[in-house]
């Protein structure tokens, strides 16, 4: 195995996603094939080769520091899910249900 | 309006005689794409009162010679944001989702006056290659409905090859445009990266997505792409080179021309009946007056784990932004903010995506980063390298586009490894930012065959001219699919 169960689960947590455990011998079997696919990059010799990050043109691309008008406020809350009184409605931080 | 005999350019003067209004075309095609689609399954949102409206505008400001495409209908794949049009990327987190801006390269095609009909389909997020990971719907190829369409594309694809359309834009971060241009035998193509921009474009893997036109023949092809490429203060990594007229130099003089063949690409992973089409386009070639030789792109077998790897990974960081709080779905019943972004991304985003997020979060994790994303970054060099090599010599670059004819619905959907190895002939395009050229080059057992040209960065009027000169002798593209028994 190049990757097991344990360590799909926490490469999930990074990702933010939750498996159920069905899901979870599915994804770690795929996960696996592809690792093993991707695995003969090794094979490679790229001692000293440079990484390409990107291939456009501009390296760096400078801009006047100036201020221009935003977008308003009510367009961009116009896909928000939840909202009250102007402002983004989300859940508490806290687990409310654990409590102590 | 018969678009199997037509083009941009006869539509064009049809709109300017008066022989029909654009109302009248845009109604049309309407009525074409109801009949035609409910086999095909094509688009996932059509934009008619709204299509409608815009032509009316058209008609009453009049068209001049100069607006080539004003007044005609074109069809947008879901990835790319128009304003106050559900724009879905065929994701479930994304059901709801009504962008509030449009792209830059919808911007161009409203100024260019063109009627956007509706929002095509695609593998979610553009992550696949048969349109099979859409959370909507499956997409028929238009030449046999047993078939995928290819994707991630299928959607614009598909439309245009059934005659619903004559032009689509679609997307491409490792083959998407000229895979699905293959299996439905039509012209597809990939611009240098740079060339167009990618503001408003929803971001798989940045450093390798590029929007461009997919038509029925290459003379369109280049009137869309001059209407769509060039810098953006959006989006920094276009360039700044001016735009040619892509459609100036389509003479069908290739006289002298230098073509290099991959022995890489023509071996045995490729189907006979392929490697086949592509001898007989050598052939062509050679009659045109074309010199064409083997050439060799070594590491180009290392592309399918290399673009796995970086495009994931660019993804997974992309693919951040759906959390559930500003825009896109929510899940309900959740106990605290965790669970807000844990159970939206669970429930919104579909398996091979969540497969790519989690592939491009173990390779830029602490431990692996290394052995996978820098290794992967380094080979990529090495890839670009080969190409750079060739080039030196050649002018352009000739090969099949896939390495088979359209597979079944449902054959290869459950093995991630098999669907990614299709990619392994359009992906080293993607990671040296160059453009290519899918377009029609034979049949076989009913389905198309794709041939590929690959030009140096920004020599996308040389691809246009060898496409165009193997399309006056060959005549692939005027061959159509039957739909339905309405041709």
């Amino acid at each position: 195995m190049a990757i097991t169960a344990d360590e799909v689960k926490h490469v999930a947590q990074l990702a933010k996603l939750e498996f159920t455990d069905a899901e979870l011998q599915m994804f770690a079997g795929q996960m696996d094939d592809i690792i093993k696919m991707v695995q003969q990059l090794s094979k490679v010799d790229t001692t000293g080769v440079p990484v390409t990050s990107t291939v456009a043109e501009a390296k760096n691309v400078m801009r006047e520091d100036k201020a221009i008008k935003g977008t308003e406020r009510e367009t961009l809350m116009h896909n928000v899910p939840q909202k009250d009184r102007g402002f983004v409605k989300v859940p508490a931080i806290i687990d409310e249900s654990e409590e102590g | 309006m018969d678009y199997f005999k037509n083009d941009l350019s006869s539509l064009h003067a049809g709109l300017l005689n008066k022989d029909f209004s654009a109302q009248e075309l845009t109604a049309e095609t309407f009525e074409q794409i109801k009949a035609r689609d409910q086999k095909i399954e094509s688009f996932l949102t059509l934009n008619e009162q709204q299509a409608l409206a815009a032509a009316k505008k058209v008609d009453e400001k009049g068209i001049t010679d100069a607006d080539k495409l004003a007044g005609i209908p074109v069809g947008i794949k879901d990835n790319i944001v128009t304003k106050g049009l559900k724009t879905t990327a065929a994701s479930k987190i994304l059901g709801n989702f009504k962008p509030i801006y449009d792209a830059t390269v919808m911007e161009k095609l409203h100024a260019a006056k063109m009627i956007n009909v509706g929002k095509l389909n695609l593998d979610e997020f553009a992550m696949g290659g048969s349109t099979e990971n859409s959370a909507y719907k499956i997409t028929k190829n238009a030449w046999n409905q047993t078939k995928v369409p290819g994707g991630s594309s299928g959607g614009p694809a598909a439309a245009v090859a059934s005659g619903q359309l004559l032009a689509a834009l679609g997307t491409d971060t490792g083959g998407s445009i000229r895979q699905p241009a293959a299996f439905n035998g039509i012209v597809g193509v990939k611009p240098t990266y740079g060339r167009v921009s990618r503001y408003g474009v929803i971001a798989f893997g940045s450093s390798l997505d590029q929007v461009g036109p997919m038509t029925r023949s290459v003379k369109d092809n280049a009137l869309m792409l001059s209407a769509i490429a060039g810098h953006d203060k959006h989006d920094f990594t276009t360039s700044e080179r001016e735009v040619p007229d892509f459609t100036a130099k389509l003479d069908g003089d290739i006289k002298g021309m230098r073509i290099g063949v991959p022995k890489e690409f023509m071996d045995q992973g490729v189907a006979d009946d392929v490697r086949e089409a592509i001898k007989n386009a050598i052939k062509t070639y050679e009659k045109l007056g074309a010199t064409v030789e083997e050439v060799s792109l070594p590491y180009s077998k290392y592309g399918v784990p290399v673009y796995y790897i970086i495009a994931s990974s660019e993804a997974s960081s992309n693919l951040q932004r759906y959390d559930g709080i500003r825009y896109g779905f929510r899940a309900d019943d959740v106990k605290n903010l965790e669970d807000v972004y844990v159970r939206s991304r669970s429930e919104g985003f579909g398996d091979e995506v969540k497969r790519r997020i989690m592939l491009g979060t173990f390779s830029l994790s602490a431990g692996t980063y290394d052995a996978y994303f820098k290794k992967a970054a380094q080979v990529r060099t090495l890839i670009c390298q080969d190409f750079s090599n060739v080039f030196e010599n050649y002018d352009l670059i000739l090969a099949p586009t896939t390495t088979s004819t359209a597979f079944g619905i449902g054959e290869e959907i459950n093995d991630p490894v098999t669907m990614y190895m299709n990619d392994i002939l359009t992906i080293p395009v993607n990671l040296a930012g160059l453009p290519g050229m899918s377009l029609p080059a034979g049949f076989s057992n009913g389905l198309p065959i794709g041939m590929q040209l690959i030009a140096p960065q920004f020599g996308e009027e040389t691809m246009y001219r060898a496409g165009y000169a193997f399309e006056q002798a060959t005549d692939f593209y005027k061959e159509v699919p039957t739909i339905g028994g309405e041709n």
